[in-house]
């Protein structure tokens, strides 16, 4: 989990800090520098507009970043009120929300992204929102799991006879029972969202040029692979460094948090 | 269940921004010809009838025409159906094989080095952008050594690389499940038995261990089939197979929403399909799950 926490602590860092470590501009063709190798002007070496690799990766931290962590928020915010609206008053609420969850289930992942980004127009907003959506569901059956199973427990009786409101109650037992799986399941959902991002930029539905986003970096790097394979590379080991490190983070997260790995 | 399906997805074809009259005839046509295109395709009349004729033309197979190239979109995805089928089974294939075999060596292996090596690399296969790994595998086989053809073609041989990527991903997540799944299973009393009776170590991991182990495998093995089809979308951009997913990109670009529509409606289709093979194959690997 360590290693997990540094690998995301750099990347986050690398996307706080960016205008003053990166070395060029990331957007600004250079004509008379394309497609150079890596080297010590140009570490990562250049892209087919000229542009710094490096410069771009590191930007590019930034909008991955912003992209995984507001996708879960999304997910996290809507995936949690909706459980817990399903848990707590049970009935007609219940069944509700869980048709609609089934209903987004019905759809393969990147499918309902692609099907999102087809009705709100390509660009990366509509598929911060696209990826958001679909990764609901994970969160409104987790919710609803845990609140279902603490609604029930006896304390709760005895809360309410007390004279506890349903605020109270919600906030005291519930959120801290569920805090903990929201959290792995957000932080394992950073990963993943932002892997469904980059593949939906990858074919054009999601960032567009010249934002140096790595999905769309990867995109272009296609056509010269034959002859200037550090496009391709570059951004790409970064998108797997951040999600791996995100991922061993969640990972740690979750041995830490629950002992039974039952989450 | 796919009622709800088409509901949502007649609705979201209708929140999108642009009239689709207006986009067939172009930007130049006059304003009555738009009105009556919108009148010829009902568009004029109100939400919920247009929903009821969505909903005859479904039934009846129709899923209208696309508004890039004319022809019936039900015909174009059965056209473009078989590539993308025989990738996504592809990589099934490979992801099971290979995840089942990976985590059932790891587990048994247990903490020694194989069991470490075999989920590091799955935990990089579950980091790695699939694209990406299609790149790169592109550079090593196919531009480095020459080995594997790296665009279209429909030879197996072209199949090779694209279901690789297309399954790793999945393979890596197979392969930490049947890991997990098998270590729980390993210590159960009849395993135990089995081999005090004296059965030999392999006989005793297929038969027993693995019958019951896999049964959450099988679960996200059907849950993975629909990650994979959406991922087939990526790999067959990267490939440059002609494909559904490849299909389904252009449409998206080409606002062509009859197509996308039709696409949608047509892999939840076969997603809840795919469940329920899974559902029945439940009932073959653990007998004492039944649907009397």
């Amino acid at each position: 989990m360590l290693a997990g926490a540094a690998i995301t602590g750099v990347f986050i860092a690398a996307a706080l800090l960016a205008p003053w470590i990166a070395p060029r501009d990331p957007v600004a063709p250079l004509i008379e520098e394309v497609l150079r190798p890596p080297s010590w002007a140009h570490a990562f070496g250049t892209d087919e507009l000229g542009r710094d690799v490096l410069s771009r990766v590191i930007y590019g931290s930034r909008i991955s970043l912003e992209v995984g962590v507001v996708a879960v928020g999304i997910a996290a915010a809507a995936g949690t009120s909706l459980g817990l609206l399903a848990g707590f008053y049970g009935g007609t609420w219940d069944m509700v929300v869980m048709r609609g969850t089934d209903v987004l289930l019905a759809f393969p992942g990147i499918l309902l992204a692609i099907a999102i980004v087809a009705t709100l127009g390509p660009s990366l907003g509509d598929v911060i929102i696209a990826v958001g959506i679909g990764a609901i569901p994970v969160y409104t059956r987790t919710v609803r799991g845990s609140t279902l199973s603490v609604r029930r427990m006896e304390y709760i009786e005895a809360a309410r006879a007390a004279g506890a409101t349903t605020a109270r109650l919600l906030r005291r037992h519930v959120l801290t029972n569920i805090a903990a799986p929201v959290l792995v399941l957000a932080t394992l959902g950073v990963g993943v969202n932002i892997l469904i991002a980059a593949g939906l930029s990858y074919v054009g539905l999601g960032a567009q040029p010249p934002t140096p986003e790595w999905g769309a970096m990867l995109s272009g790097a296609r056509q010269y692979l034959r002859d200037a394979w550090w496009i391709a590379v570059f951004p790409g080991l970064a998108i797997m460094l951040v999600v791996l490190g995100v991922n061993l983070l969640g990972d740690g997260l979750r041995d830490a948090l629950d002992p039974r790995g039952r989450v | 269940m796919l009622l709800a399906v088409s509901a949502l997805v007649f609705l979201m074809s209708h929140f999108t921004p642009g009239d689709p009259a207006t986009i067939m005839l172009g930007a130049n046509a006059s304003a009555a010809d738009v009105t009556r295109l919108r009148h010829e395709l009902g568009l004029d009349r109100p939400l919920m009838v247009q929903y009821a004729r969505y909903l005859g033309s479904l039934l009846r197979g129709d899923l209208g025409h696309s508004i890039r190239s004319g022809r019936p979109v039900a015909q174009e995805i059965w056209e473009r159906f078989p590539p993308t089928l025989e990738l996504t089974l592809a990589a099934v294939a490979i992801a099971a094989a290979s995840g089942v075999l990976l985590g059932a060596a790891a587990a048994v292996s247990r903490h020694r080095l194989v069991d470490t090596l075999a989920m590091s690399a799955s935990l990089a296969g579950i980091s790695m952008p699939s694209f990406w790994l299609g790149l790169l595998l592109i550079l090593l086989f196919g531009l480095v050594l020459r080995w594997l053809p790296i665009a279209g073609g429909s030879s197996w041989q072209a199949l090779v690389l694209p279901a690789v990527t297309l399954g790793a991903q999945a393979a890596a997540v197979l392969a930490r499940l049947t890991r997990t799944s098998l270590l729980d299973v390993l210590p159960s009393d009849y395993v135990r038995t089995a081999r005090a009776k004296g059965l030999a170590g392999l006989h005793v991991l297929l038969r027993h261990a693995l019958r019951n182990a896999l049964i959450p495998v099988v679960t996200v093995l059907g849950l993975q089939f629909g990650t994979l089809m959406g991922g087939a979308v990526i790999v067959e951009a990267v490939f440059a197979r002609t494909g559904l997913g490849l299909y389904a990109v252009v449409a998206v670009q080409a606002r062509d929403f009859p197509v996308i529509q039709g696409i949608v409606v047509f892999a939840a289709a076969v997603y809840a399909l795919v469940n329920l093979a899974v559902d029945m194959a439940y009932v073959a690997l653990d007998p004492r799950i039944s649907y009397a």
